[in-house]
């Protein structure tokens, strides 16, 4: 009885600090959706403010290029690059991780079914890929680039983001395949159907989750990254990063629309995270763990 | 019997045509966009070279990494990077791995409070630096406000941190400079000044990277720990074990791989800080957050150096490389003894 009493007790206060933790983890998130939602003359607030009277103002000075009128009033002017540089993002992001899923899937494939020379290396190679600052291989990469002329192209940046998260990719999915049973495809094969049917009808249908975990993985990594954007593009192929980074050295920060566009272009990537939550502790464990 | 053969022939054809295929695209993909950059720097970083310039690279044999390595500001980016690694991984183990300990239970809503948990880690490094950057403001920063609100626990906290910097001799960051400017802060705590002083940006960015990854710590533990069978804790539960021997028997043993490998991400990651610290204090003040992967950065692409930071580059690589190479060594040895 008393031990019972004493575990209840622990029990409560265990819920205390995660309450607690979760607090100290959102504050910044809500302050940021806050501020997104402030008038600017409640930005610097001071005691700052909870309750405030949200508008969009934010919003449409971030999307629209505009100057201050004599009368006090903004004057519209034009679209800004941001609705451009959301879009570069999603059309890179999206298009880099299908690439990397696709790629990774298949040489996942190979590499769980078959025998392949010096297996064991080659996999530590192409993880060890994945390891390296990305400050250093951009050198190199950026003169690669200049030669070719794909700085500041889609297709450069689709390209660099396929290639990192290709390693993450094959390591994730082979920890999926590997626990498909390899009798299903020989029941398949015996059936007539080629080796590759097979993969198509019955390995693919059976790593759904995995494809749909490792996706986000990808996408996340993607969408957030900003190292390679910030060096490899200036202005047609920028993604949303460091255009938003870029708008801390304007004279004058404007917080509040800084807020509205990191607003935005997070929302994709939670909600898209959260739709995927069940499958995401499983993932992240590198098939570390089996269940 | 031998259109069987032929056929299992046929098979074989087959099966060594789609793994090529297969696995393929992904190797020439590696080899393109990695190995063959990394063999151009390893040559480049022999000779003098800027990538502006129209002069083609000179030959000057180990120059670079003589130059690199005599210089001490070179070590004092390194040392910058490990000590923020050091406190970075230390506090993000203990708080992840707290954390998921506290989780590892069942109540209502738990599905839905551990991926709220995680957002942080879902952001970009650029949107975290921009906003803490804000949140730290010296005037108008949201910290400072909530700490005006408690200043006796903080002036509790700054004595804690006082007497463990004491207890253990911690060089430099919990140095004295530290806490009292911690303790300074609490008698006008609306002025802290975080991340534009010499001592506390560097702290400042530790508690930023903090924020956002100890989620993915508690993340491993918590998959780690929910894997740990519970008929072993019944079982212990049986013979009176004590709390703190399950958790020395039962529960690390079987966790520390997974937080081992928790560990070598993290390590890794935090050596190569860079985003972050570009966005939130830009290195400064001074040189007091130049890690240096933003050294590089700016070797590279501010002074256009490009020969001396491929040297650079390789340093580092080196050191990551040996630093990787420990942790699976003890990876190994940890999954073995379990």
């Amino acid at each position: 009885m008393k031990r019972e009493t004493k575990k209840k007790t622990y029990h409560i206060i265990a819920l205390i600090v995660i309450a607690i933790a979760l607090i100290f983890y959102l504050i910044p998130v809500y302050w940021i959706i806050s501020t997104s939602f402030k008038p600017y003359v409640d930005t610097f607030a001071m005691p700052p403010k909870f309750w405030f009277k949200p508008t969009i103002d934010n919003y449409k000075g971030l999307m629209t290029e505009g100057y201050m009128g004599t009368d006090g009033k903004r004057q519209v002017t034009g679209v800004s690059q941001y609705p451009r540089q959301l879009l570069n993002s999603v059309l890179i992001g999206f298009i880099s991780t299908a690439l990397a899923v696709g790629l990774g899937t298949m040489s996942a494939y190979a590499f769980s079914r078959f025998p392949v020379k010096g297996k064991g290396d080659l996999l530590f190679f192409i993880l060890s890929t994945r390891m390296m600052p990305p400050v250093a291989v951009v050198i190199p990469l950026f003169l690669m680039y200049r030669a070719l002329h794909l700085i500041d192209t889609h297709f450069g940046l689709i390209l660099l983001y396929t290639t990192f998260n290709v390693s993450f990719a094959t390591w994730m999915m082979k920890g999926f395949i590997d626990e498909i049973p390899k009798e299903y495809e020989e029941a398949a094969l015996v059936d007539g159907y080629t080796r590759f049917k097979a993969f198509i009808k019955i390995v693919l249908p059976q790593s759904v989750t995995g494809i749909a975990a490792t996706a986000v993985f990808c996408l996340i990594t993607a969408w957030n990254e900003f190292t390679f954007a910030l060096i490899m593009t200036t202005k047609n192929a920028r993604t949303a990063p460091p255009s938003l980074a870029s708008r801390m050295g304007s004279s004058g920060v404007e917080w509040g629309q800084i807020a509205a566009g990191t607003f935005i272009f997070l929302l994709p990537v939670v909600v898209f995270t959260f739709i995927m939550r069940k499958h995401l502790l499983r993932g992240v464990t590198f098939g570390a763990i089996k269940k | 019997m031998g259109s069987i053969a032929n056929a299992s022939k046929m098979r074989g054809m087959q099966d060594y045509r789609l793994k090529m295929m297969f696995i393929m695209p992904t190797l020439i993909l590696l080899i393109v966009m990695n190995i063959f950059p990394l063999l151009w720097s390893l040559v480049l970083s022999f000779t003098k070279y800027s990538a502006i310039a129209s002069e083609s690279p000179t030959f000057v044999g180990t120059r670079n990494f003589t130059q690199l390595l005599s210089d001490s500001s070179t070590w004092s980016y390194f040392r910058t990077t490990a000590y923020f690694v050091l406190l970075a991984v230390i506090a993000q183990f203990i708080i992840g791995f707290g954390l998921a300990l506290l989780l590892n239970r069942d109540f209502k809503g738990k599905s839905f409070i551990v991926p709220l948990l995680l957002i942080p880690m879902m952001l970009s490094p650029v949107v975290v630096g921009l906003f803490w950057r804000f949140i730290l403001d010296t005037q108008w920063g949201l910290l400072n406000y909530l700490i005006s609100l408690f200043p006796s626990t903080i002036h509790a906290i700054a004595e804690g941190i006082n007497k463990i910097a004491y207890s253990i001799s911690f060089p430099y960051i919990i140095s004295p400079s530290i806490t009292d400017s911690l303790q300074q802060a609490t008698n006008d705590a609306r002025g802290i000044i975080w991340l534009t002083k010499p001592n506390m940006a560097l702290f400042s960015l530790v508690i930023i990277d903090t924020w956002m990854w100890s989620p993915f710590m508690m993340l491993l533990s918590l998959a780690g720990l929910s894997a740990v069978p519970k008929y072993l804790y019944e079982a212990a539960d049986i013979d009176r074990a004590s709390g703190w021997f399950k958790f020395r028997h039962i529960t690390l043993p079987l966790v520390s791989p997974l937080l081992f490998i928790a560990l070598l991400f993290r390590t890794m990651d935090a050596f190569k800080l860079f985003d972050l610290v570009i966005i939130a204090t830009n290195g400064g003040p001074g040189s007091a957050t130049e890690t240096v992967s933003l050294n590089l950065y700016r070797r590279a692409f501010e002074s256009w150096n490009t020969g001396e930071s491929c040297a650079l580059a390789y340093i580092l690589l080196v050191i990551i490389i040996a630093l990787s190479n420990i942790y699976i060594k003890y990876l190994n040895k940890a999954r073995s003894g379990s």
